[in-house]
């Protein structure tokens, strides 16, 4: 079989399952990038409270989801999700073992790793909010809902930005580990495509080529949009 | 509740694998240390026919999955004839061989970003100093670049650092014994996911801790003259209190 024939998106090629599996991938990374956002929101709260137990709490969550290596993390979810499931399942009347989603577990295990940079990023964008509009802010009158709509939320993304680039391509990697738990998404796609026609160099390839796309076109995203945000901001004169 | 005679036993077992996953990670370390000095030579340089290529090298190792990347090399090489007949043979025939050299090119990528930087952060005034005193471009490059780029860049190289030693879990996807390959065959063996996977965390957040640590000794060995005057030396009455990067 020639190159082109195996890549073909025909019933005897592979292309058409490789594009399947990278918008598995793309969906996948979205769907952590939502969950570390919800959670990453949350620690960076936690670190920045005035409570020291929250600080503590948010710190120990940092120290263990980035010090454990991811590969353990999705084991632990993988494996322990399906015992705390089937448990479940058992408590409320059924029998037999219950599998759990991959989808969701993947999501869920990078969601939870990405949380705690997307934390990092979060609370290094709340600091660089200036102090003074805040207080301008509460001079005027504003209520406390308000300052967070008007004042903090719009700065904070913007802060937030070139890091939630940064922390976007570091799920997107680390979701092909979600390929040992079954997922077919690209690496997976790329293992299963190797293993039938034994063309292993040539389908790792591919699928190399396709992460380097997708890293590639999400970078020019991430640019534009940190290009766009920037337009509404005073320049900074030491910058021009 | 907690089984600790299991806990015990298990962790004994971890820590039988825990020899590989060092010589892992320091044999990586090293390699990609010296291949990232390659890499940013030939990145900084003015000649194009040598930055393009390390413009690639780095997009290319950054851009996609490390696990892609370790099986091209694992299971991609050894389909050509050519590769199995080589010297290289050697080294890609074991698993333990592969994992290293992807491990090695992978983190080269990030760690050449990371120097880089720290290039970037020599001040032009320094460098302009060191050719008004006469210094010849490796006197430089030794005394002033070189020492301003380290301690630029230490902080984060121990971030990468960390990043590798979570990295070698990956070498056990390619069957080397290392302690997450060990930690999920009980895994399997067994079903009892927490109680492992607590034991395996635990041995991986100590190693981190002291990797951290150790880079954070070097750096402040590197610094004395960021670090705030003990109180009573000679020199300036008012101690310096001004916030140090």
């Amino acid at each position: 079989m020639t190159l082109l024939q195996m890549l073909s998106f025909a019933d005897t090629g592979w292309g058409m399952a490789l594009l399947k599996a990278a918008l598995m991938t793309l969906l996948l990374t979205l769907a952590a990038l939502l969950i570390g956002a919800l959670v990453g929101s949350v620690i960076a709260a936690a670190k920045l409270s005035r409570r020291r137990v929250w600080r503590w709490l948010g710190d120990a969550y940092s120290i263990l989801f980035r010090g454990i290596p991811e590969l353990l993390l999705i084991y632990l979810f993988y494996f322990g999700g399906a015992s705390v499931v089937s448990a479940a399942h058992h408590w409320l009347g059924g029998d037999g073992y219950v599998d759990v989603p991959p989808f969701l577990v993947g999501a869920i295990a990078v969601g939870l790793i990405s949380a705690s940079y997307q934390a990092e990023v979060y609370r290094g964008a709340f600091i660089a909010v200036a102090k003074g509009e805040l207080e301008a802010a509460l001079a005027i009158g504003m209520g406390r809902a308000m300052r967070i709509r008007r004042v903090l939320m719009p700065q904070i993304w913007r802060y937030a930005l070139p890091g939630l680039g940064n922390v976007w391509q570091m799920s997107l990697k680390d979701s092909a580990l979600i390929s040992v738990i079954g997922l077919v998404e690209l690496m997976r796609a790329s293992q299963v495509a190797a293993g039938s026609t034994h063309q292993y160099f040539t389908f790792y390839i591919v699928g190399g080529a396709c992460y380097l796309i997708l890293t590639g076109l999400s970078g020019r995203v991430f640019n534009f949009a940190e290009a766009r945000v920037q337009r509404t901001q005073r320049r900074n004169p030491a910058q021009s | 509740m907690i089984d600790f005679a299991f806990m015990s036993d298990t962790l004994l077992k971890l820590l039988g694998a825990l020899p590989t996953t060092l010589t892992l990670f320091f044999s990586s370390l090293a390699l990609g240390l010296l291949l990232a000095l390659v890499v940013v030579a030939m990145r900084v340089s003015r000649w194009p026919l040598l930055s393009y290529p390390a413009r690639f090298y780095i997009m290319l190792f950054r851009g996609t999955p490390l696990l892609i990347q370790m099986f091209l090399i694992y299971y991609g090489l050894g389909q050509f004839p050519a590769v199995r007949h080589s010297v290289l043979w050697v080294v890609l025939k074991s698993p333990y061989g592969c994992a290293v050299i992807s491990l090695a090119l992978c983190t080269a990528g990030y760690t050449a970003e990371i120097i880089r930087g720290g290039l970037q952060s020599v001040p032009r005034g320094q460098i302009e100093a060191g050719q008004a005193v006469g210094m010849s471009r490796w006197t430089l490059l030794w005394r002033v670049i070189g020492p301003i780029t380290l301690r630029q860049a230490l902080p984060a190289y121990s971030t990468e650092a960390v990043l590798l030693v979570k990295s070698t879990a990956l070498a056990s996807l390619v069957t080397v014994w290392d302690v997450t390959g060990v930690a999920q065959q009980i895994i399997q063996r067994t079903y009892r996911t927490m109680e492992v996977f607590i034991c395996a965390a635990l041995i991986y957040l100590v190693l981190n801790f002291l990797v951290v640590r150790a880079v954070a000794w070097v750096e402040h060995r590197l610094s004395p003259h960021l670090r705030e005057r003990p109180l009573g030396a000679p020199g300036k009455p008012t101690p310096e209190t001004a916030p140090h990067s």
